[in-house]
């Protein structure tokens, strides 16, 4: 079926803000909004779902304090137990104190690299991947706002986007 | 302008009259004599289980060599029973003195914490935060009466009305004498009362003094046409702030790590610094919902509570985080002058020293750590609770095993004076509040402030 978007590029991050929250208004469908930076609060008025990276942040956190604690107990107690300072590594519960400033790194690089990488896939994003954006300028100062118009009248689209302070506007019908 | 309601006020009173009595009747039943410690001990041996948690501890200990920092002890000598029950004696009669001594500094410590905050946010020309900048100012209002309680309270152990401050005793800095400490004359170049006083009288009038013109600047501020006031307390704040990390550092070791004179830590300054700073910072966000709650400071929304409870997040972290740098290079060194300090805790202090990690950063941890609860207003106020009691548990582990040693025991004493100076505080807050407009008008960050969205 051939769908047909619309590409509004606006040259302000406040400009793009109100026109998304206008463009919602109407119940327009925004496929993506391409931005040279983040944009505070874009995501909440795109209606985006909020994020539940964090939730992944915690997981993998738990992930890095058992990795930690396991390879600890292993290295120190059960492999190659020392006397270190007096203290004697037979238990690991008794010896825990030394091992917290490990079991705390592991948790953050863990919680860290995981997930950005979680990011990296979730966002489709890998090495030698060809960018997305359709317009170069949104790398550089400008905005672009992708909308759904299969089945509108662009015309008509076309007159309300510029309304909302947009200085250029595509219509673009894929062929698929 | 918010007024102070009546409610609230005869509230505050009742707490201080109730603090008061509880206090003053425990402070009846305290044995006095040596004598009153022994039928004490007697009434355990015979009764069995009557006996409170105190008595109990003491009895274990008789049997084996007492409490690290006692004289005694580090001479490798077993106390006989007629001397331990001199040193219960002693702990005793501390035991008010700490009691009180705890909850005066615990409130100080708020009203401090809460001023250093303050300054913080002009020194740094935070956006968000004017809106909560005159409830900061009502809880710096008890920064004056908070600190000349305390200053008094010092006088009096310098004066010898008790004896908290071991190293304050009578010749203890004489060869000659029978109180002679080495290690203690060794310091007493800095530990010797007059000095510590004059420190005192520095550091608070410096505080206070901020306090005031900063408190001055921000009301001329409202009436101002020009942005000159507002500039003024951007460079008093950062004056403050310097001043403030060397004397707040110098204060922690003269009030609080002097009680133990023979330990030291280098960062204990900072440790007692995040405490204050979390304790400071929970008592704006509840003295802010008490107000949104009672109808005033509508400007403020869930993103002020939100960015408030990620400061109490962060900083109990912070505190746990020095807290345990504090606590694991002495426990691994184990060196004997340090560690004793620790043994003590663990030993006699179990339950406060634990639990006091327990609500001081596993609960904020579980609590605050979602983004979502850090909005949900009575979350904040749990958590603030359960944080601001496991900070006073926190300073009363600072003070008890080096004032009163085994004898401690969370009792009418210790309930009743922080009864009392809950209540005063709230007092003195409050009516500070009423004092200004709780909204400054021509702070020229107060529109971000009231548009401030997370």
């Amino acid at each position: 079926m051939a769908s047909t978007v619309i590409h509004a590029i606006y040259s302000d991050d406040d400009v793009l803000m109100n026109a998304v929250k206008e463009v919602r208004k109407k119940h327009l469908h925004i496929n993506e909004v391409y931005t040279p930076f983040p944009v505070h609060g874009l995501d909440k008025a795109m209606g985006l779902a909020p994020t539940r990276l964090a939730i992944t942040a915690f997981l993998y956190g738990c992930v890095g304090i058992t990795v930690a604690t396991l390879m600890m107990n292993f290295i120190m107690i059960e492999d190659w137990p020392q006397n270190i300072g007096g203290k004697p590594s037979f238990s690991y519960i008794e010896n825990m104190p030394a091992f917290v400033p490990i079991m705390f790194e592991l948790t953050v690089f863990f919680a860290a690299h995981l997930m950005v990488i979680t990011f990296y896939m979730r966002s489709k994003l890998w090495p030698f991947k060809k960018a997305e954006n359709p317009d170069v300028r949104t790398t550089d100062d400008h905005f672009l706002m992708e909308i759904d118009a299969t089945g509108k009248d662009g015309k008509e689209l076309a007159d309300f986007l510029v309304t909302t302070g947009a200085v250029e506007i595509n219509l673009i019908a894929n062929e698929a | 302008m918010y007024t102070l309601s009546k409610n609230l006020k005869l509230s505050a009173i009742i707490f201080m009259v109730v603090g008061f009595v509880l206090f003053a009747v425990d402070y009846v039943f305290l044995p006095k004599t040596i004598a009153d410690i022994e039928a004490m001990h007697a009434g355990d041996a015979h009764g069995g289980g009557h006996g409170d948690a105190t008595v109990a501890d003491a009895h274990e200990a008789d049997t084996h060599h007492v409490a690290a920092d006692d004289a005694h002890a580090e001479e490798g000598h077993v106390m006989t029973e007629e001397e331990h029950n001199e040193h219960l004696l002693a702990g005793y009669q501390n035991k008010p003195w700490s009691a009180v001594y705890i909850a005066a500094f615990f409130f100080f410590m708020i009203s401090l914490g809460c001023l250093a905050f303050y300054a913080v946010q002009y020194a740094a020309q935070a956006g968000w935060s004017p809106l909560l900048l005159r409830v900061m100012e009502g809880i710096t209002g008890y920064l004056l009466p908070g600190s000349i309680i305390m200053f008094v309270l010092l006088a009096l152990s310098g004066f010898h009305f008790n004896h908290m401050f071991h190293w304050m005793a009578d010749g203890i800095t004489d060869p000659a004498s029978d109180n002679y400490d080495k290690l203690i004359a060794g310091k007493s170049g800095w530990l010797n009362v007059p000095w510590l006083l004059i420190r005192a009288a520095i550091f608070i009038a410096g505080w206070n003094i901020y306090r005031f013109f900063a408190v001055k600047f921000s009301k001329e501020q409202d009436e101002a046409s020009d942005n000159k006031s507002h500039k003024k307390s951007f460079k008093i704040a950062a004056a403050f702030l310097v001043f403030f990390l060397y004397t707040e550092s110098m204060m922690s070791w003269d009030w609080i790590m002097s009680i133990d004179p023979h330990w030291f830590s280098t960062l204990f300054g900072w440790y007692v610094l995040a405490g204050m700073m979390v304790c400071g910072i929970t008592t704006i966000a509840l003295v802010t919902m008490i107000l949104k709650g009672a109808g005033y400071l509508q400007s403020v929304n869930d993103s002020h509570i939100h960015d408030l409870a990620k400061f109490m997040f962060g900083f109990s972290i912070f505190w746990t985080y020095l807290w345990f740098s504090q606590f694991m290079l002495i426990w691994y060194s184990n060196i004997p002058e340090e560690v004793t300090y620790y043994i003590q805790r663990i030993e006699d202090y179990n339950l406060p020293f634990f639990g006091m990690l327990v609500m001081n950063f596993l609960f904020p941890l579980l609590i605050l750590m979602n983004s979502d609860f850090k909005r949900v207003n009575w979350f904040v106020v749990m958590a603030g609770i359960v944080i601001l009691l496991g900070h006073y548990v926190d300073i009363f582990n600072m003070v008890m095993p080096g004032t009163v040693g085994q004898a401690w025991s969370f009792g009418f004493v210790e309930i009743g004076s922080l009864m009392f100076f809950f209540g005063l505080f709230v007092l003195i807050v409050f009516s500070s509040l009423t004092k200004r407009p709780l909204e400054p008008k021509r702070n020229p960050l107060i529109e971000e402030s009231k548009h401030f969205h997370y």
